[in-house]
């Protein structure tokens, strides 16, 4: 049996992204992925392209991740050509909202040091006034808000479907079901082991989300994430009215009402709590009152992947050539620098310069 | 309302108003909420209030709720109607809602009795106005005598039968029923029937109503293969496949049915085990013999835990009570196995017929697993069995994933009408076992919330009981 | 639709699409709609197809109206009173427009 040129293990939105974007630059490519029920990132996120936030304090993330959304458009193009499917992509700018005087003293100091290194993210902070303006119904209680014209969102259960058809299409190989138990490397080849099977190939990118952590030990890479949980609320479908994606409030294709996110350090615990819902269902109301009368229709924890610093971790071994882990919190903002860019290195065989800071050494000196 | 009960039931059916009833009996403060308007259940629906002249059209079987009804009202029961429950935790907290406010309370023991619904009936054509289910015709007779003349009666299961008879009883003129009981069925039952002969008078009941709707002249045709609803904005006919051929009847109302399954959705939310049950091809939550799920503390009980209709419901409802009382230390070890002994014996003689019916209604595969695949599974957000097998084809491997890939059980009704076609699809598809495949995961809340209820929760201070044992 | 003969009704008077129906104290708004002969209650915000009262017991989400300019009412599960407006839900709930006092 011939062997793929690489194999990649996560079928989530970071694995399926470098696993198309490496079956697209020609390497024949098989993605192992978990069965049915699995934590899973991909499936429970918030389906932002976020900008105006990221990298404040750490350059090389803030300029990968505003590459990634000037690519966006370019890989929503090309994954609907190949797979017909649509994913909702509207990238009109988005909003966090500051619902005190706080609030909008702490967003007002991330962009002056956000723009100290990077001025094209270009946000800006905008009064009640100005964003009544753009925002019809909103609350009283919004003292403002910050704006970024960078910013959008995508449905991103459509990006993961496309992602798979892609690879599909492309010739890929998708095994879900497929733990991935082991990992042994010999004479330049690694062998993945699942329960039943055994695979082999001279490349591996481990993308399992929170199980890199294990899979990485095995080709003795650390790479140190832990759970995040975020809870997030969907309403019934109404009428279009938020023409803006926020930061914990957007309005998806089909029109229901998406309201998320907290933060919560609980382990690998992806349940819900009426006590965290309650809260996150009070900010919405008070930023758009008329959304009390909303029915709320599914509810749902999802696990976030966090590093110590909160910054992707990009990893290629020394000891094992051949074998790379990628892990991030924003496989959605990132699909297209890990699809076009990241994939494309990763096929020549080294990371990209792009992200050579966020290594997972930084960790290690950051202990010494 | 107080914020703690010893003992609180969720669902005023037989099971629920049994269980409500006996524990409030043995000196227990109950609570007892129900989404409805007036106790009963799905079976004793609006009894309370029925003003039906003609007693003969829902029958004795019916009437004879008001004796629980009475227990029920003479009991010390609070009893909680047009009451939601949206959440019930691990930690036995309670979400209700109820004219437009939402409230938590907790309680040592929660007896879940939500019962059955229809099974879906995917075919063609199923989502168009004036094709519903037999149960539906049954709960429209029951709140207002209303009916729906002419009708095309579809399916297979007691319940169908009961309903074309009720409509034969109250007159309403039926233009057809199309039997789709699978002809390999009668012979499967045979092995059942010695047991089930045990309750005779319910076997030749049954019967009476067959060969009754057959005699009156109505077109009673059987072996039906396959059905098709057709219709522009409205059902305007049903095409049967029967003898090689399709056929044809005008009508403006189709009433399918085969056969009803648990209400999982508050118990699953709850992390309540659940199993595959082949013999009623639906998904029950595990319990013991005194109906306690895996979840200590919490116990479902009824038709929620495996069909077996409602007298069983009643046994059963007062059984799952006498465990809770027991687990409050409300009656001892001595007391609960004397009260539940001639329960015991009730229940074991009311489901002696029970494989025996299970077999010979189990509805046929390819009313379970549509094989067109232009029929929609999921009826919210319009996910065809054809999407789901190509969802299939992409890698999918269960519900959970099926959600993502293709939308279906993301919708409102939040997989009530579509899980367990989806999972069966699936598990044809793969050549795997339901059991193997596993169930769709549900999260509270299981009924719909405002988000304004939600934001204006009251939170009570004292995080709720810590988990037992 | 023929109503069975019952004991002491209470009508009630209500509205849909603009036109007086008759309906009785303890009906819900599905089962008035469908003694009318209303089998069509809204129109789909998937693919704008109709649909009406599918299982009368909350289950199915498909019985859905405007009721009183609130939308996405469960007609099933919710009883007539009387002056009661109802309407089709036409595809997804409008909840901006109805709450123009804020
Ligand atoms: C609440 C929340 C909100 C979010 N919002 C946003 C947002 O607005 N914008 C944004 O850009 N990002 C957002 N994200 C993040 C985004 O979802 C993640 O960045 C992305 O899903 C990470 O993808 P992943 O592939 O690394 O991990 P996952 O999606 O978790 O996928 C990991 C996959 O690996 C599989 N796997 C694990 N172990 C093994 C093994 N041993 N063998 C084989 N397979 C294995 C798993 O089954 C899974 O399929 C959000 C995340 C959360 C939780
Ligand atoms: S008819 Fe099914 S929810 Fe109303």
């Amino acid at each position: 049996m011939k062997h793929p040129d690489a194999i990649v293990v996560g079928g989530g939105l970071v694995g399926a992204a470098i696993a198309y974007g490496l079956q697209r630059t020609g390497l024949s490519t098989l993605m192992l992925d978990e069965g049915d029920v699995a934590l899973r990132a991909s499936r429970g996120n918030f389906g932002l392209i976020w900008v105006q936030s990221k990298g404040i304090n750490f350059p090389p993330y803030a300029s990968w991740t505003w590459d990634s959304a000037s690519l966006w458009p370019t890989l929503d193009a090309e994954l609907r050509d190949l797979t017909g499917d649509v994913l909702d992509l509207h990238q009109p700018g988005g909003i966090e909202f500051c619902l005190s005087d706080d609030e909008i003293k702490k967003c007002r100091g991330d962009i002056r040091r956000l723009h100290a290194h990077a001025p094209q993210v270009a946000a800006e902070m905008l009064d009640h006034k100005a964003l009544s303006k753009m925002l019809p119904g909103l609350g009283p209680d919004v003292v403002g808000g910050r704006y970024c014209r960078g910013d959008g969102h995508v449905n991103p259960l459509s990006l993961l479907r496309a992602l798979h058809k892609g690879l599909l299409t492309k010739g890929g190989e998708i095994k879900s079901g497929s733990p991935v138990r082991s990992i042994r490397h010999q004479g330049g080849v690694f062998t993945v082991a699942t329960n039943t099977e055994q695979h082999q190939s001279a490349r591996l990118v481990l993308a399992a989300g929170l199980g890199t952590r294990d899979l990485a030990e095995m080709i003795g890479l650390d790479i140190p994430v832990r759970p995040i949980r975020g809870q997030n609320l969907v309403t019934e479908k109404l009428q279009p009215f938020l023409p803006f994606p926020c930061a914990t409030i957007r309005q998806t294709g089909e029109g229901s009402v998406q309201i998320g996110a907290s933060e919560e350090d609980v382990g690998f615990n992806d349940a819900t709590t009426p006590r965290i819902l309650n809260k996150m269902a009070a900010r919405a109301v008070t930023i758009f009152p008329h959304l009390k009368q909303a029915r709320i229709v599914r509810v749902w924890g999802a696990l976030r992947i966090m590093s110590p610093d909160g910054y992707p971790i990009y990893a290629q071994s020394q000891r094992f050539p051949g074998a790379f882990a990628a892990v991030c919190h924003s496989g959605v903002t990132l699909a297209a620098v890990h699809t076009l860019k990241l994939a494309k290195a990763i096929a020549e065989g080294a990371l990209p310069d792009a992200v050579s800071a966020m290594n997972p050494e930084r960790f290690a000196n950051a202990q010494t | 309302m107080k914020p703690n009960y010893d003992i609180a039931v969720i669902g005023a059916g037989p099971a629920g108003m049994a269980a409500a009833a006996t524990a409030a009996g043995q000196g227990a403060t109950v609570l007892l909420i129900d989404e409805q308007d007036t106790p009963g259940g799905q079976i004793y629906r609006s009894l309370s209030r029925q003003n039906l002249k003609d007693k003969a059209i829902l029958g004795p079987e019916y009437y004879a709720g008001h004796k629980l009804i009475a227990e029920l009202e003479t009991s010390r029961v609070e009893y909680c109607p047009g009451t939601t429950v949206w959440q019930v935790s691990e930690e036995r907290e309670i979400g209700i809602s109820g004219n437009g406010a939402a409230r938590l309370l907790t309680a040592d023991q929660i007896i879940i009795a939500t019962g059955a619904q229809e099974r879906p009936f995917p075919v063609l054509g199923w989502t168009l106005p004036g094709v519903m289910g037999a149960g539906a015709a049954q709960v429209l007779l029951k709140t207002g005598g209303v009916t729906l003349p002419d009708a095309v009666f579809v399916g297979t299961g007691p319940l169908l039968y009961l309903v074309a008879h009720q409509y034969l009883r109250a007159g309403i003129p039926i233009k057809a029923i199309l039997d789709t009981t699978p002809q390999g069925n009668t012979f499967r039952a045979l092995a059942h029937l010695p047991k089930a002969l045990a309750d005779l008078p319910s076997l030749i009941k049954g019967r009476r109503w067959i060969s009754q709707l057959r005699a009156s002249g109505i077109a009673f045709i059987k072996h039906v293969g396959d059905v098709r609803c057709v219709g522009e904005d409205t059902v305007e006919a049903i095409e049967y496949w029967q003898s090689g051929q399709w056929n044809r009847i005008e009508t403006q109302a189709v009433f399918l049915h085969q056969g009803v399954v648990p209400n999982v959705n508050l118990a699953m939310a709850a992390g309540c085990e659940h199993i595959w049950n082949n013999a009623q091809l639906c998904w029950h939550a595990k319990t013991d013999k005194w109906s306690q799920s895996s979840i200590p503390g919490i116990s479902v009980t009824g038709d929620g835990a495996g069909i077996n209709g409602a007298k069983s419901a009643e046994i059963s409802g007062r059984i799952a009570a006498l465990g809770a009382l027991h687990r409050c230390d409300l009656i001892d070890t001595a007391a609960r196995d004397r009260l539940a002994a001639p329960a015991r014996r009730a229940l074991a003689r009311e489901v002696r017929i029970r494989p025996f019916l299970d077999a010979l209604f189990r509805p046929s595969q390819n009313f379970r697993v549509p094989a067109n695949d232009q029929t929609i599974v999921c009826r919210c957000e319009e996910v065809t069995a054809g999407a789901i097998r190509e969802a299939v084809d992409l890698g999918c491997m269960g519900p959970n994933q099926l959600k993502s890939f293709t939308r279906c059980g993301m919708g409102p009704c939040q997989g009530r009408m579509c899980s367990l076609t989806a999972t069966e699809i699936i598990a044809q598809s793969r050549n795997e076992t339901v059991a193997n495949i596993g169930a769709m995961r549900l999260r509270p809340p299981v009924k719909p919330l405002l988000l304004g209820e939600l934001a204006d929760l009251a939170i009570p201070p004292d995080e709720p009981n810590p988990k037992v044992g | 639709m023929p109503r069975l003969d019952r004991n002491g009704d209470t009508s009630v008077s209500i509205e849909f699409e603009g036109v007086a129906i008759s309906a009785f104290e303890g009906d819900s708004v599905a089962a008035a709609l469908l003694s009318n002969g209303y089998r069509n209650f809204r129109d789909t915000p998937v693919n704008g197809a109709s649909r009406g009262a599918f299982c009368m017991m909350g289950v199915c989400f498909d019985c859905l109206v405007e009721i009183n300019g609130i939308g996405n009412i469960q007609a099933c599960m919710t009883e007539v009173r009387a002056g009661m407006h109802i309407r089709r839900q036409r595809g997804a709930r409008d909840i901006h427009a109805q709450d123009g006092s804020l």
